[in-house]
């Protein structure tokens, strides 16, 4: 029994590590962009969150409403401001200043907060637990993964039904021709990033509710959240999900083994799919 | 008319004869400067080797590699191991190092190499978190809290006996001073061995590679092969600078000997504000790392605030560094690499 109960609690932790990845696999999607930052801007959104509880006292979640938006135009600014003059063909540009805006977040994070480890105040919900039968699995856990199925139930929904998603996906296939139609990949890579801060923010209230966290967290979270997206295949959200449970699993299980192994199994499973599946389990995306 | 093809400028001759004297002098500093002075130079000049081969990797290969602290821990973790286990004096350790990263930089770039362009870089990332953590298992050095070189490896590490009695200073000042030597003779090796191989036919197609893959594999550069060996290269300089800089601390965590900060970050940051893609470039930055490094000592996180924002600033704005900029604006090259085709009167072929 042990065993199922280790398995669940993987799976669960899965749809945490999702909701880490799907604002990174959103970005790297549409505008083959990858983030270095991705992590920490996680890290910047939950003490958003943090002083916002703090300040007015309210719960986190309606904190989380309220940072939403502050996220959202954060990370539009920084994409048609900065990000946006590194794309390219040159792979150098994009990686290396959000490498030095990650150096910048964390420090400015430590700067402002210490390097006391800190938590939201998630009250009853934290230790409440559904007796399953068979398994015991807390509320919030649940409400994790509940939340990375809505997420990629919404931003699939976006993508493919509306014309915004339109709009998305002709630019993510070639930028020049989707400029010809009167799309402006400019302004379009601006709305990806700021839809992919969205999804940071439901990622940081979790992360904030279920862990202690600090400001030199960011790059941890954001090994996962690579991993994750890598297995999926690039370009499905669903995968990225799947990457997320194959990761959660083998750390839990790897911690069932022994303490020590926790992270170690997860990058390792990371590692095993590479062998196998070099371009993940679910490619749709042609690199 | 004849032509001949030349590297050689007037620059990179004067550049070589003031770049004799500077080394010259630098071999003979321990002669007049103080202990702090040297542990100072002997940080520089371990950054300057650390940033030649991330430069090597990232500018001439298009590597870029954010793992690169798995192979400083791993040098300066086979070093204390030849020195702990096997009671090898901690100088001819030192090479372990550069065996021991070349042995795991082999599945790392079998792993690495399946992902292409950025994923490449996460893959060295992840490969190195794996390094850091299964080290961190390994109890007889210490495990997650880390171990020190024995009193009785570090009282007579070859050559100290000497300069204590020929310089007349004390046990630890000695060592200092013999890993600054060690410091500055890898740091011309490595400089010249780099500077070597780019005026080499490998460096032309690694060169060609960087520029355009394909056009370079459709005239039959074998690319796969010249990256394998690039990032073989580059494992086995940095770990034998890791090696150094951890016989020199002689202490060693796995959190310390993994320090992604340290020894990838800071290491970006020299050769992205010195100009990626030259020689000149990570010799410049590391200068002006150690100049930025003494004026913001004190202001803690700050410091690396301004280095992140700094990183950025020139990236956007000036994407060839400092050097760029200086040799755009003059012409300026110190190690030339560029072939040119220069005509000459009669049938001379000098």
């Amino acid at each position: 029994m042990i065993w199922i109960d280790t398995l669940v609690q993987g799976v669960l932790l899965g749809g945490l590590y999702a909701l880490f990845a799907v604002g990174l696999s959103i970005v790297f999607g549409i505008m083959r962009l990858v983030n270095l930052a991705h992590g920490d801007l996680i890290v910047v959104a939950a003490y958003l969150i943090l002083v916002l509880v703090s300040l007015t006292g309210l719960s986190p979640f309606v904190a989380a409403l309220l940072a939403a938006p502050a996220m959202a135009g954060a990370g539009w600014l920084l994409q048609r401001h900065v990000l946006n003059r590194t794309l390219g063909t040159d792979i150098l540009p994009p990686l290396l200043v959000t490498f030095g805006l990650s150096i910048a977040l964390q420090n400015a994070l430590l700067e402002g907060f210490s390097a006391d480890s800190q938590r939201l105040p998630a009250g009853p919900l934290a230790t409440a637990s559904l007796d399953l039968g068979a398994v015991t699995v807390g509320v919030l856990p649940l409400l994790t993964f509940a939340s990375a199925i809505a997420v990629i139930l919404a931003l699939n929904w976006l993508f493919y039904r509306t014309e915004l998603g339109r709009a998305f996906r002709a630019t993510s296939d070639d930028a020049v021709t989707a400029s010809l139609m009167g799309i402006r990949p400019a302004t379009i890579f601006a709305t990806a990033t700021a839809i992919a801060m969205l999804v940071v923010t439901v990622a940081a209230l979790y992360l904030g509710m279920r862990s202690n966290f600090d400001p030199n967290i960011g790059p941890a979270r954001l090994i996962y959240a690579f991993e994750a997206v890598i297995i999926g295949g690039l370009g499905s959200l669903w995968g990225t999900l799947a990457g997320g449970i194959i990761i959660g699993v083998a750390q839990t299980v790897g911690a069932a083994i022994n303490p020590e192994w926790q992270i170690l199994a997860g990058h390792v499973a990371f590692l095993v799919v590479l062998l196998f599946r070099p371009r993940g389990l679910f490619p749709r995306a042609v690199d | 008319m004849g032509h001949v093809i030349r590297t050689r400028t007037r620059a990179s001759t004067v550049a070589a004869i003031v770049g004799a004297i500077v080394v010259l002098g630098l071999a003979l500093l321990p002669l007049v400067a103080g202990r702090g002075l040297i542990q100072d130079m002997f940080f520089i000049l371990t950054m300057l080797v650390l940033a030649q081969f991330w430069n090597l990797l990232a500018g001439y290969g298009g590597l870029v590699s954010i793992g690169q602290q798995a192979f400083v821990g791993l040098g300066a973790y086979a070093m204390f191991a030849g020195v702990i286990l096997a009671g090898i004096d901690p100088v001819w350790a030192i090479p372990l190092g550069g065996l021991a990263a070349v042995i795991v930089a082999v599945p790392t770039a079998f792993f690495a190499f399946r992902l292409a362009g950025a994923y490449f870089a996460i893959a060295t990332w992840v490969i190195a978190e794996v390094v850091r953590l299964s080290v961190a298992q390994w109890k007889t050095l210490g495990g997650g809290t880390g171990t020190s070189l024995p009193r009785t490896a570090t009282r007579d590490i070859a050559g100290t006996g000497w300069i204590e009695a020929a310089l007349d200073v004390r046990g630890a000042a000695a060592r200092d001073i013999l890993a600054y030597w060690l410091a500055l003779g890898l740091a011309l090796l490595a400089i010249g061995a780099i500077y070597g191989l780019l005026r080499s036919r490998r460096g032309l197609a690694l060169a060609s590679i960087r520029d355009n893959e394909e056009a370079a594999r459709s005239v039959g550069v074998d690319a796969a092969r010249l990256k394998w060996s690039v990032f073989l290269a580059a494992a086995f300089g940095t770990g034998i600078a890791g090696g150094l800089i951890f016989m020199q601390i002689a202490r060693i965590s796995p959190d310390a000997a993994f320090s992604v900060t340290e020894w990838t970050a800071f290491v970006i940051f020299i050769v992205v504000i010195g100009g990626i893609g030259t020689i000149e470039g990570p010799i410049l930055g590391v200068l002006v790392f150690f100049a930025l490094q003494k004026l913001l000592a004190d202001f803690g996180a700050w410091y690396l605030i301004a280095l992140g924002v700094i990183g950025i600033a020139v990236m956007l704005f000036a994407p060839r560094g400092l050097w760029g900029l200086i040799s755009h604006r003059t012409g300026l090259e110190l190690f030339p690499i560029r072939r040119r085709l220069i005509t000459t009167k009669g049938n001379d072929h000098g």
